[in-house]
């Protein structure tokens, strides 16, 4: 049957395709389960196929000079590997085609190990069957495949890393030290994220603070950093190479001395020295030490705050303009101050959006927010610590008594399949409360702790070594995850849980309990991730690239990924991601340009009837009507058109012309599957 | 004979989710039925409906489109203009006198391999359960 529907021209080929067909063993991966010498066999009966050859490993050295040998020999204008997917080694028989003297574009896969073998390992006629067919679907589509040619653009020589954490502040130096300038946003007046808010770090009990702020402080002094705090992403266009990104600049409120000198304010703006916070009436929570401490509606959420700049709260602000006679001659205070949007160029982009706790207090067993003396980590962190509301003196929130027994909480929604928790390991949990356990023998003379754990994961260097030395110091390991916990008058609490070392309930009343609460990808990162159109994981964790072996990159080119939202990791493991996302990101820039796939769109125009309806389906404004010899026809800007096919899945005229994905390609694929084959 | 009919579905699916679930639930070695040949596309956006008709005018028991979950879309919203444009073809289907059951959309992304192999399964168990295509039962008459 002849398609003679949409593109009938174009259909035809201008040659007698000649197709090669190379079938991989991938050792038994695939010939443990499908017969691939009948593949094979069969394979050489396709229509158009001049030599059909099975080895071992395609990918390897001889497997590769086979496709280019053959293309010599046979003359092939087409080249099909069917082995594992083209997500996998696709741009390995690319190479191995253009060695051979065809175009790269001229190759195409046939999947029978992910999509076959491997998952029909039990049904050796079934997976053969669809072995067949798959390589006759690529052999059609490989008939009417052409020469194409990848667009290389230019990159621009800046950068932009979302978030800065630990992770972001780490992948911006780097990338500033590289030479390439970096654009640092972050939500909050501060950056530092979480780490700033920790006491002290496992297994080196390290000051986090004190390892951190010079790092902060270099970050926000570093000439190639443009720092944004108090910004969000507002808008993302276009591609590697050239994203444009728009930025909104919340309202701070407080004029930088930069900012201040450029609006003619000589010596003027932002100090830090807070004799506008000193005046201002308004008193409320700092969310920043989790609301245990008073800040004021213009403020700093702690003392090692970069940029150090005040910031007002304008939902809390009553615009006294107390503050502002208390700036005096420095005229920081704009009480009027709007969101600034603007737009920025950059090359690459590294998302370290970060992490937030689970709300524990969906676990209701537990009580948090019920009692007063169940905590959570976080709040147990800025209460160790000695920049924290208690000047580092650990308190029960009841009635701020010293407390004498200390319960922690594990798994306190990790690794929880009810539905109401996390199904994932938090990661960090474990060796933090280890610290914890630590932090209150040391601290608090005979007060005792007792760790309720499933497993203790104690999986980096010399974590194993800190679990030791904490169980020689004489915390209590319970193996047994806490049923209940139960408040007495006193406000004491007993927490209720299996023994499952000993075979026994146990109950232990202790002063405090500190919940190792799940943590959760940031609610930004599902707005950033949508920008940037980034895939996540089922649990919202940014998906990488491949999880071995591209664990920074991302399915969107020029996208890379640094720290916990892309899953938990600890402070080690985010800094040695940021760094390697900071090289990746840095390659394209280095290199100057970007070859990107010529996937892109193409009007016949001889076709095209000016309907114009693709333009407003088109997702980047690539398509645009002109006139072409009085007629009115559609135009495409092939690098802003990344290729989805949209317009071409629609155009009513077929005039569109999707390139490497046509639709006599499909139609070829699809006629071939039910028309072709075995009757 | 029943025993004997394997179904011909035809699996039009996006490179970015639901391929990439595909090849997530061979990694896993889920194991499930092949009854199910796969057309790769850079997105369910590019699927034009005469794709569609055009499997069941060569005589498909089934046809499966998947793509991303929507808001996932790699494309932003080429499965929503794919979604859209699907519902079109349900009704011609109907009107065509093919059981519109034969004809699905569904959304896999690139972590849910497990749900790939559920979708497959139950795609192939509906079409089994409808049986041959009216089309193919024709075109075999024919002697085409």
């Amino acid at each position: 049957m002849v398609y003679t529907g949409k593109n009938a021209a174009a259909a035809e080929a201008p040659e007698e395709p000649r197709i090669g067909v190379f079938i991989c063993h991938c050792g038994t991966n695939i010939a443990g389960s499908i017969d691939v010498p009948a593949v094979r066999d069969y394979a050489a009966t396709i229509p158009h196929v001049v030599v059909a050859q099975n080895y071992a490993y395609m990918c390897s050295t001889p497997g590769q000079n086979m496709i280019k040998d053959a293309i010599a020999e046979h003359h092939l204008t087409g080249v099909v590997v069917a082995a594992c997917t083209p997500r996998l080694h696709e741009p390995t028989f690319r190479t191995a085609t253009a060695n051979g003297g065809l175009n790269p574009f001229r190759f195409e896969m046939a999947n029978i190990r992910d999509q076959g073998s491997w998952v029909h390992m039990h049904d050796w006629d079934g997976g053969t069957a669809k072995a067949k067919d798959a390589i006759r679907i690529a052999v059609a589509k490989a008939t009417k495949l052409e020469d194409l040619y990848p667009m290389s653009v230019p990159v621009e020589h800046r950068a932009l890393v979302v978030g800065a954490g630990i992770g972001g502040i780490q992948a911006s130096m780097d990338l500033a030290a590289a030479g390439i300038e970096t654009y640092l946003i972050e939500k909050q007046p501060t950056i530092g994220g979480r780490m700033s808010q920790l006491d002290k770090t496992f297994p080196t009990l390290d000051c986090s603070q004190c390892i951190l702020s010079p790092k902060m402080a270099e970050a926000g002094r570093t000439p190639g950093i443009k720092l944004y705090t108090l910004a969000e992403i507002e808008n993302v266009e276009g591609y590697i190479g050239n994203f444009d990104v728009t930025i909104r600049r919340h309202a701070r409120g407080v004029l930088t001395p930069n900012e201040a000198a450029a609006k003619g304010i000589i010596g003027g703006g932002c100090t830090g020295c807070g004799d506008c916070s000193n005046v201002c009436p308004v008193v409320k929570p700092n969310e920043w030490e989790f609301n245990m401490a008073p800040r004021k509606a213009i403020y700093i959420c702690h003392a090692q705050v970069v940029p150090l700049i005040y910031t007002i709260d304008f939902d809390a602000c009553v615009k006294c303009g107390l503050c502002i006679t208390a700036c005096g001659t420095k005229k920081a205070i704009d009480l009027e101050m709007q969101d600034e949007l603007f737009t920025i160029k950059v090359g690459t982009v590294i998302l370290a959006t970060g992490y937030e706790a689970f709300p524990i207090e969906q676990k209701k067993e537990w009580g948090y927010k019920l009692y007063d003396n169940v905590i959570t980590s976080l709040e147990f962190e800025r209460l160790i610590c000695a920049s924290g509301p208690t000047i580092g003196h650990l308190v029960r929130p009841s009635d701020g008594e010293t407390p004498q027994s200390v319960g922690f909480v594990l798994c306190a929604g990790s690794r929880d399949n009810t539905g109401i928790g996390k199904p994932y390991c938090s990661r960090f949990c474990c060796m933090y409360s280890l610290k914890h356990a630590h932090q209150v023998i040391e601290k608090i003379p005979g007060c005792r702790a007792y760790i309720f754990y499933m497993d203790i994961r104690s999986f980096g260097k010399a974590y194993e070594e800190f679990y030791y030395r904490v169980q020689n110091e004489g915390a209590k390991f319970i193996r047994g995850r806490v049923a209940q916990i139960q408040e007495l008058p006193n406000k004491n609490l007993i927490v209720v849980a299996e023994d499952t070392l000993l075979g026994n309930q146990v109950q232990i009343e202790v002063d405090l309990v500190v919940l190792a609460a799940a943590i959760q990808p940031t609610a930004e990162t599902e707005i950033v991730r949508r920008q940037f159109g980034v895939s996540c994981s089922g649990d919202k964790w940014l998906l990488e690239a491949h999880p071995k072996l591209n664990p920074c990159g991302t399915t969107t080119a020029g996208v890379y990924l640094a720290g916990v939202c892309q899953g938990p990791k600890d402070i080690p493991d985010t800094v040695a991601q940021a760094e390697g996302a900071a090289s990746a990101a840095s390659i394209p820039i280095h290199s100057g340009h970007v070859e990107l796939e010529p996937y892109y769109a193409q009007c016949m125009q001889n076709l095209c009837a000016g309907c114009g309806m693709c333009t407003r389906l088109c997702p980047y404004s690539a398509l645009s009507m002109t006139v072409v010899d009085g007629r009115t026809v559609m135009e495409v800007t092939a690098a802003k058109c990344k290729g989805c096919g949209t317009c071409g899945g629609f155009c009513p005229g077929g005039a569109i012309k999707m390139q490497h994905f046509t639709s006599p390609q499909i139609l070829a694929q699809i006629d071939a599957f039910f028309l072709g084959g075995e009757q | 004979m029943t025993d004997e009919w394997k179904p011909k579905i035809l699996g039009i699916i996006c490179n970015w989710c639901s391929y990439a679930g595909a090849d997530g639930a061979g990694s896993a070695r889920t194991q499930y039925p092949p009854d199910v040949r796969i057309v790769r596309v850079m997105c369910t956006g590019r699927i034009d409906t005469l794709f569609v008709l055009k499997a069941f005018a060569d005589g498909a028991d089934g046809v499966l489109v998947s793509g991303c979950h929507f808001g996932d879309c790699h494309y932003l919203a080429g499965n929503f203009k794919a979604a859209k444009r699907m519902f079109l073809v349900k009704s011609i289907l109907n009107n065509m006198g093919i059981e519109h059951r034969r004809f699905r959309m569904t959304f896999v992304s690139a972590s849910e391999g497990a749900k790939w192999a559920t979708v497959i399964t139950d795609v192939i168990n509906t079409i089994k359960e409808i049986g041959p295509s009216p089309i193919a039962e024709e075109r075999k008459r024919r002697g085409l």
